[in-house]
């Protein structure tokens, strides 16, 4: 149907962005890997030479890495869980008839368009903060003692923040899928006798299971790539520095640039395994 | 009976359904309530909620110290300027892979996406050397630039799902009518596709405006958006409960009306036209 003309015309159209894209991707990666395998110290002899693997294999032996990778991982499985079964009963609860759905809804999506830096600072200072924050009131009220959460339960709190970040994004997703649910099917369901929650399991929670698969791709993506979160509240102390957070303080805080770049490496194809299993998701939607 | 019952379910829904969205909604509301507050209340205990004296001070004592208009202005010149420009790059292509598409179309579509994979930290002393190299460091147009290219996939993407949607017919009619190449883009499509550049645009502007990486790394003084000038109340002396309210609500506040009109399109913007 296309003409010759008009496919070299696309083609033409194409290239700007195909360029750009290409060049942010060869340009920077490129010298990431050149830079991990050389011994590399800006404020410290500048360029050294070659390494080999040693970088890559210091950056694995060094006594932060594997607590790093736990703090990734129980960050991400932490968030992860909370915003999608959360998620799930706001998205169902949001379903249902009510007065004033639609301000409902912009009351729970409200936290998505908040900055990271300000909610990181209104959590760490307002509500956190152990003896002015408004949960040492809250505790003390109680008669308890006010608790240190950004260093006595680091983790819970970062947690408990990323969580309420990623919370309508999760739930927003949810609803569109409920909404698209075959409402006959559940009412049938219904009739036959099956019960509230059977007819959750069997026909709710499989028809969401692509929603969820893809909420779960797209923020494990984002949070594995936290970086504000942390950066403002605790700065990667009491057990929160997580992979990236190890990365970023090797490459900028120690100037350490070979051994931060083969952490890159690392992290980068940490993410392309995440991100084969989304491509070929959003590639099926395509055909 | 049965409508009896359905107004109560209905009642109970609509309550379960505000108490929870107010929770939710609560650090902000605190955030907003705590601006209108002086220092000494902001910390009060037990916490005022409504009954304090309302005061505006704190906003124009913000916006005197530091200098708030140039950090303003450069959130809006960097997350405007990355967004229009990266569609003015996108719609082409957009175009190009909704209405002839080949066989590499998908492919390539796919692989753009999966530049938005990249883990920034992984490429963070290379940008960082780059910046450095071309004297682009605390600069904004550096930065307009870095944004830009992060976010054109899903410019691109956003628009390809949009355009999608337009009937190929149209376009073969007007190109019966002698329409070139250039008047389809100009007269024909661009009007239908208003609405979701608008969207793509909206969404965009969000999401560069919040970008809370690259703008705290690669900018100091000069060019450091609003992103960073609240990052910078997280050090001692700058902590002030009300202070640090006034600031995060001037800085939250317009993203949050535009994120409210935005709130259909960010499904399918952040999913990939994955869920609908």
């Amino acid at each position: 149907m296309a003409t010759k003309a008009s496919r070299s015309a696309a083609r033409v159209m194409m290239a700007p962005a195909v360029i750009l894209l290409l060049g942010w991707m060869l340009v920077p990666l490129t010298m990431t890997l050149w830079f991990s395998f050389r011994t590399y110290l800006p404020l410290r002899g500048g360029d050294q030479g070659w390494t080999g693997f040693d970088n890559y294999v210091r950056f694995v032996t060094s006594s932060s890495f594997w607590p790093a990778i736990w703090t990734t991982l129980i960050l991400l499985v932490g968030v992860l869980v909370i915003t999608i079964v959360l998620g799930i009963l706001l998205a169902i609860l949001l379903d249902q008839p009510m007065w004033g759905q639609g301000v409902v809804r912009i009351l729970v999506i409200a936290p998505f368009f908040v900055m990271p830096t300000v909610s990181a600072l209104v959590w760490k200072n307002i509500f956190m903060d152990p003896t002015n924050g408004l949960f040492a009131h809250l505790w003390r009220f109680f008669g308890a003692d006010p608790v240190s959460w950004l260093s006595d339960a680091a983790m819970p709190s970062l947690i408990l923040i990323v969580s309420w970040q990623w919370l309508p994004f999760a739930t927003l997703i949810l609803l569109t899928a409920i909404q698209s649910l075959d409402g006959e099917q559940l009412e049938a369901a219904e009739m036959d006798g099956a019960s509230v929650l059977s007819r959750f399991f069997y026909i709710a929670l499989p028809h969401l299971s692509r929603a969820i698969t893809i909420v779960i791709l797209i923020q494990t993506i984002f949070l594995l790539a936290i970086f504000a979160e942390i950066f403002v509240t605790t700065g990667g102390a009491f057990g929160t520095r997580t992979l990236s957070y190890l990365i970023f303080q090797r490459v900028l805080e120690s100037q350490n640039i070979g051994l931060g770049s083969a952490g890159g490496v690392y992290a980068i194809i940490l993410a392309n395994i995440v991100a084969i299993f989304l491509m070929r998701i959003v590639g099926k939607n395509l055909d | 009976m049965a409508r009896s019952v359905t107004n109560q379910r209905k009642a109970i829904n609509t309550a379960a359904a505000w108490i929870i969205g107010l929770l939710i909604f609560f650090p902000i509301l605190w955030t907003i309530l705590t601006s209108f507050k002086t220092e000494a209340q902001a910390i009060a205990d037990p916490p005022l909620f409504l009954f304090f004296d309302w005061t505006t001070e704190n906003y124009s004592t913000v916006m005197e110290r530091s200098n708030y208009g140039r950090f303003l202005w450069n959130s809006i010149f960097i997350a405007g300027g990355s967004t229009i420009l990266g569609i003015i790059i996108a719609i082409p292509a957009a175009w190009s892979m909704a209405f002839v598409p080949s066989r590499r179309t998908k492919d390539i579509l796919l692989w753009m996406l999966s530049t938005k994979m990249l883990p920034a930290v992984g490429v963070l002393y290379p940008i960082y050397l780059l910046f450095i190299q071309f004297g682009l460091l605390d600069n904004v147009y550096g930065l307009t630039f870095i944004l830009m290219l992060i976010n054109l996939p899903i410019i691109v993407w956003m628009l390809y799902t949009y355009f999608r949607e337009i009937p190929g017919e149209i376009l073969e009619a007007a190109r019966m009518d002698g329409a070139g190449l250039k008047s389809e883009i100009l007269y024909v499509l661009t009007p239908m596709a208003i609405p979701g550049i608008a969207s793509t645009l909206l969404l965009n502007f969000i999401l560069a405006w919040n970008e809370a990486f690259w703008t705290l790394n690669l900018t100091a003084a000069k060019a450091a958006p609003l992103t960073a000038f609240i990052a910078s109340y997280s050090s001692p002396e700058g902590l002030f409960y009300a202070k640090l309210s006034a600031a995060s609500t001037m800085a939250i506040a317009p993203i949050l009306i535009m994120g409210w009109f935005s709130q259909k399109q960010l499904v399918r913007g952040l999913t990939f036209g994955a869920v609908k």
